[in-house]
């Protein structure tokens, strides 16, 4: 207010005192204000003329003093006047509001007036609105009384009306109208029964409806009505009070009469697949009878073609799919629509439909599937090829992909697992259908590779009669490489087997992730279901080689037991490993179950690749044996004449045991054999051995000394180790012929000691022991041993003999050089 | 235990014909006949004093020739039959010969069993079972527990039924039977049968072994191919009557049952040469005695298919109540078919082996080169068989 009054033309310099005095006085001490202190500030509070004046004095001049009064003069003035100023001001607004003051004090009288006034009319409308509604009370009741009258009387009406209306709506199949018109007037009629009137409007309505519903029950059994219809047809007849469980039941049937035709359309296509078949199967089998060609494409073609007669099983399972899965998923949703899902009212909620509707809709699933299930099963079962595979797979992912939509329509269903059991069941079966391909597999390469034997072996047998042993290598060099191929169409085969069987778990294959596919399938199923046991049937039926020849005297050829030992012996090695690790890859096994380990394959195949040599061993043992043993003992060893040659068998024994030689070195290394003494070569060699022969049974001849011989052959056998005649040999090439020309000198021995020998058939010995021994060092590790039993054979003719009387032992190295 | 270790006798020449005295039941006893081209042939008894441990030898000569097969008669001790080979006129011909031993030889070889041997006594020949026309003889066999008074001789295809008449010093030929068929066929050896009352014989030839009926000397089995090879010696089970071992070239003892002759019963194959000799325990079958050409005797337990089997394989038709209920006192801890040991003490084929007719737990087994080794069941397994 006091900035109000100043007047504005006034300078900032008097405002601000003006503005300081003001605050001064209102109370509004402003801190900071040091000048405030000094008392020779003009303006402070603490103003002192006193000290003021008695400063300007000591400080100024007269000239300054004298500016100084005329400034403070003037200073002075203008105060003065503004005060005046404000003073005038402050009166006149005072005056004015006086004035105000009084001129309201007249305006409240007149006011009082009015407002008493206004309350006095008030009351008296009050008044005159109570009376008004006083008297229209009487005809609002009327009113009110009419009204419920006519809508009673239209109410009547439509009962009335309801018979006639119905029946037009019957007319014109409007049958949702007919219903809800019904519906609500069904509880009207129901408690007006007593009269009789309304008794006849209920018992026409009685009859109408009856007959719509008749039509309505008509409509649901006709087959041909959508499934739109249909389901309205349910709604009302559901409202219509229609037991819930007859109608699901009738629902269910038909849809069961529509399923059981896709389910016979699929079975139809089954019986004609299965004729079809039967009649490719035959085909089939007459097949490697008819062509018994080269080896590769018979074999590998014949057990792997799938049966391409009928429809394939993709079809099939699609067709199944589209029609019955498909069909039977409508069903459910509708079923479920019409029953489970759908909102009950009233009385109708009280009834547990959905329960009741659930429990019948699991049951009619569950027998359809069911049937569904084995006719697919039986599909799957004819699924015999193991061609391709992808087709088998592809049938049952989608297979189990379609039935996925049953598990999400149907949560609780056991459907979709049986589903998956099917698909679990048909991979087992695969599987076992795949190791049993293999294995004919197996046995038909090695049928092909007998035949493949036979043929150069017969070409064998005539090069060697006419002396030539190059054309046998001529003819035998195919032995490594029918091995090499061999074993290669087994690893190929059983890749390819491998990838099919990989399909199985392939990542856009649904059921791949199923446990069963992520474990067992690939540790028991593939793992150990077809590899291993795969490999435990080519080690098991190489050992039957063994037995079941034995007893008929070598019915296989010699040749193939020494591949199957070496291909035996190549999966010791490097094979098993090779394919286990090959399936732990692909499959990417988690060895949940203990499964066989690698180290116990490698030990049986080691132990099948033993067995065959040993018994390869023995066979060709035999053979020469028994050229041996015949010539001796078909000769009349008394009176035979003066050697002149070598006989002719030794020369075979020779030859055979060469061919032998040729043949293991084709599959086995050569193997270590004692260092050959300086005199191994072939004169020294046989000084040697005369000078030991010398020793050995010339005391023997001078009857007086008859101990002598035996002691020193006793003395002999004291320090040179037992020999087991047919003992296991090592796999390389020295030790087969050792084993081979053991059993060979051996049985020369026994038959040797059975016979009685003349003076010439004692030389005849000599003569063929010396060839032998010539030829025969080279291929056994240790050249002792043939000398030890060539002097044995020698020794027990010489004892043997009636007329024990040597010959010289230059005439025998004449001899059998010349032969 | 020591009475494991065996007793080794040694013979100065060869030998391969071996037997025990069959009609011997007090002492143990052995013939062994050698075999020599160049000096007088002698057949060795060899008495063995099972409580000393100790061999009593008594030599006597057999001056016809090297002696291919030895047996003795199962009435008379003394009585004796040898195949020899006789020398003539740069031919050689298996004969066979019944042969009585002097009575002194028991008496003189006690007292001073060198003397014997420098002065040794003759077997006293008592009749040549003449074999001029039908070839070799391979063996002879006696009637199994009769009288002494039939024999059968084995030459080359000629199965020959002779009576010795006379105190055994006549021999004739009462029935005989011919095997015919392709080839050379011979006899390698024979084994009458104990059963079916002395009435039946198999015989071995070539890889084949036959039954025949000596009452009609007709053929009433034949096993083809019974071995891989040659078949080299054959036994009876003494105590069941169909079954049948046998053993060959091929390196096996196989057992037959004579009723189903498609397929051993069981087959061994321990040995790793031919096995020349198979014989049963008389009284335990299921030990039984292999020796073979590798110079190895092994004894085997064959319990499955003897007649004290144990468990499910008994045989109902010949084992009585009695049998069964002993047989479930046993069956605590049933034996089962194994080897019961392996005999190496022969550095030789050997080419015979015999159990001793009077210690059931007793044998010899006889190796080329003259050795004779003496060896008892182990003891162990004894007494589990006993009790």
């Amino acid at each position: 207010m006091s900035s109000a009054t100043t007047p504005p033309d006034s300078d900032p310099t008097g405002r601000r005192q003006v503005h300081s005095m003001l605050k001064l006085y209102y109370g509004m001490n402003e801190e900071g204000k040091v000048e405030s202190l000094d008392p020779c500030d003009i303006n402070g509070p603490h103003f002192d003329p006193e000290v003021y004046l008695n400063k300007l004095r000591k400080e100024c001049s007269l000239g300054e003093l004298m500016d100084h009064e005329s400034c403070t003069v003037k200073q002075i003035r203008s105060l003065d006047s503004d005060m005046q100023t404000l003073v005038y001001e402050n009166y006149n607004k005072f005056i004015s509001a006086t004035d105000t003051i009084r001129k309201m004090k007249n305006d409240f009288k007149k006011m009082e007036d009015e407002m008493d006034c206004l309350s006095a009319n008030m009351a008296a409308i009050t008044e005159f609105s109570a009376h008004i509604s006083g008297t229209l009370q009487d005809q609002h009741a009327q009113i009110t009384k009419l009204s419920g009258v006519h809508t009673l009387l239209r109410k009547l009406q439509f009962l009335f009306e309801l018979p006639a209306r119905l029946n037009k709506c019957l007319e014109l199949q409007a049958y949702a109208q007919a219903v809800s018109a019904h519906r609500r007037a069904r509880c009207v009629l129901q408690q007006y029964s007593h009269m009789p009137s309304f008794r006849g409007i209920q018992d026409d309505c009685h009859v109408i409806m009856e007959q719509l519903a008749q039509q309505l029950r008509q409509k649901f059994r006709d087959g041909g009505s959508s499934a739109k219809d249909l389901s309205e047809c349910v709604e009302l007849l559901l409202q219509l009070d229609e037991p819930a469980e007859e109608l699901c039941d009738k629902f269910l049937s038909h849809a069961q009469s529509r399923l059981e035709a896709d389910l016979q359309g699929l079975e139809a296509e089954l019986i004609d697949s299965l004729v079809t078949d039967t009649g490719g199967g035959l085909v089939q089998k007459t097949n490697p009878g008819s062509n018994p060609v080269s080896p590769s494409s018979s074999s590998t073609t014949n057990p792997f073609l799938s049966p391409t007669a009928g429809t394939d099983i993709l079809e099939f399972i699609d067709r199944g799919c589209n029609e019955f899965v498909s069909n039977l998923c409508l069903v459910i949703a509708s079923y479920q629509e019409l029953f489970i899902n759908h909102p009950q009212e009233g009385e109708l909620a009280s009834k547990k439909i959905p329960e009741m509707a659930n429990g019948k809709l699991h049951v009619f699933v569950d027998t359809l599937a069911a049937r569904y299930f084995s006719l697919v099963e039986r599909r799957i079962q004819e699924e015999k090829g193991v061609g391709d595979n992808s087709l088998l797979v592809r049938a049952l992912d989608r297979f189990h992909r379609r039935l996925q939509a049953i598990s999400k329509l149907l949560p609780g269903s056991a459907v979709p697992s049986q589903g998956t059991e099917i698909v679990v069941r048909a991979a087992r079966e695969r599987i076992k259908q795949y190791l049993s391909a293999l294995q004919t597999f197996y046995h038909d390469s090695l049928t092909d590779v007998r035949q493949a034997l036979a043929a150069p072996r017969l070409s064998v047998g005539g090069a060697s009669a006419s002396g030539g042993g190059a054309t046998s290598k001529d003819a035998t060099p195919s032995l490594p490489e029918l091995l090499t191929s061999l074993s290669n169409f087994i690893l190929n085969q059983l890749k390819s087997v491998l990838a099919s069987v990989h399909l199985f778990t392939a990542k856009d294959i649904t059921f791949s992730n199923k446990p069963y596919f992520k474990g067992e399938f690939c540790s028991q199923g593939v793992r150990e279901g077809l590899v291993v046991s795969f490999i435990k049937f080519i080690c098991q039926s190489s050992r039957q080689y063994c037995e079941s020849a034995g007893d008929r005297g070598g019915s296989t050829p010699p040749a193939l037991l020494l591949l199957l030992s070496r291909l035996c012996l190549d999966y010791e090695t490097s094979t098993i490993s090779y394919i286990l690790t090959l399936t732990d890859e692909q499959f990417l096994v988690q060895h949940h179950t203990p499964v066989t380990p690698v180290t116990a394959l490698c030990a049986e195949a080691r132990e099948a690749a033993q067995k065959l040599l040993n018994h390869y061993v023995k066979v060709q043992g035999l053979i020469i044996s028994q050229m041996l043993r015949k010539s001796v003992e078909t000769r009349d060893w008394v009176n035979t004449i003066e050697p002149r040659n070598v006989r002719a068998v030794m020369k075979r024994v020779v030859e055979d045991t060469t061919s032998i030689d040729v043949q293991v070195g084709l599959l086995y290394e050569e193997g270590v054999r004692k260092a050959h003494s300086s005199d191994s070569s072939k004169r020294t060699f046989s000084v040697y051995s005369s000078s030991r022969q010398q020793i050995r049974y010339a005391p023997s001849y001078t009857p007086s000394a008859p101990m002598d011989t035996s002691l020193l052959s006793n003395i002999h056998k004291l320090f040179s180790e037992r020999i087991d005649i047919f003992s296991p040999v090592e796999f390389n090439k020295v030790s087969v012929l050792t084993g081979i020309i053991k059993i060979s000198l051996k049985t020369f021995l026994e038959c040797v000691r059975l016979r009685t020998f003349g003076r010439y058939g004692l030389q005849q010995i000599q003569v063929d022991c010396h060839y032998l021994q010539m030829y025969l060092w080279r291929f056994v590790s240790d050249e002792n041993l043939v000398h030890f039993l060539l002097d044995e054979i020698v020794g027990s003719a010489a004892h043997r003999c009636l007329d024990p009387s040597p010959m010289e032992q230059s005439v025998i190295e004449v001899i059998c050089e010349r032969g | 235990m020591e009475d494991d270790a065996p007793v080794i006798y040694g013979l100065e020449f060869q030998a391969r014909a071996l037997t025990a005295q069959t009609a011997e039941t007090d002492a143990i006893r052995f013939v062994v006949g050698t075999q020599s081209l160049k000096f007088d042939n002698q057949i060795h008894i060899i008495d063995f004093d099972d409580e000393n441990n100790m061999i009593n030898k008594s030599v006597l000569l057999h001056d016809a020739g090297e002696i291919w097969h030895i047996s003795g008669s199962p009435a008379d001790k003394a009585v004796l039959t040898t195949c020899y080979s006789k020398t003539s006129e740069s031919r050689v011909l298996t004969c066979a010969a019944v042969w009585r031993m002097p009575p002194e030889w028991e008496s003189g070889s006690h007292e001073s069993p060198d003397d014997s041997s420098n002065n040794p006594q003759t077997l006293e020949l008592l009749c040549h079972l003449d074999n001029t026309t039908h070839g070799s003889v391979a063996c002879v066999l006696w009637e199994p527990m009769g009288d002494g008074k039939r024999v059968i001789s084995l030459a080359e295809n000629h199965v020959l039924l002779w009576d010795l008449q006379e105190s055994s010093t006549k021999a004739t030929i009462s029935s005989s039977a011919t095997l015919e068929g392709k080839g050379q066929l011979k006899f390698t050896a024979g084994k009458w049968s104990p059963h079916h009352n002395s009435t039946q014989l198999a015989t071995a030839n070539d890889t084949a072994i036959r039954g025949w009926d000596l009452r009609s000397m007709s053929q009433i089995y034949c096993i083809e191919s019974a071995h891989g090879q040659l078949v080299r010696d054959l036994d009876f089970n003494p105590n069941k009557q169909y079954y049948l071992a046998s053993c060959g070239d091929d390196c096996k003892v196989k057992f037959w049952d004579v009723r189903h002759i498609n397929e051993p019963v069981k087959c061994l194959e321990e040995h790793s040469h031919w096995v020349w000799s198979v014989r049963y325990n008389h009284s335990h079958d299921q030990l039984l005695l292999t020796g073979s050409s590798d110079s190895r005797v092994i004894l085997s337990n064959m319990v499955s298919i003897s007649s004290e089997p144990f468990g499910h394989l008994v045989d109902d038709d010949e084992l009585s109540d009695n049998e069964e209920s002993q047989q479930e006192d046993k069956g605590k801890e049933p034996l089962r078919d194994s080897i019961i040991a392996t005999y190496e003490e022969h550095e030789d084929s050997v080419y015979a082996v015999e159990w001793s007719a009077a210690d059931p737990w007793l044998f010899a087994s006889l190796s080329y080169d003259g050795r004779l080794v003496i060896n008892r069941v182990p003891r162990a397994l004894k007494y589990r068989i006993l009790l």
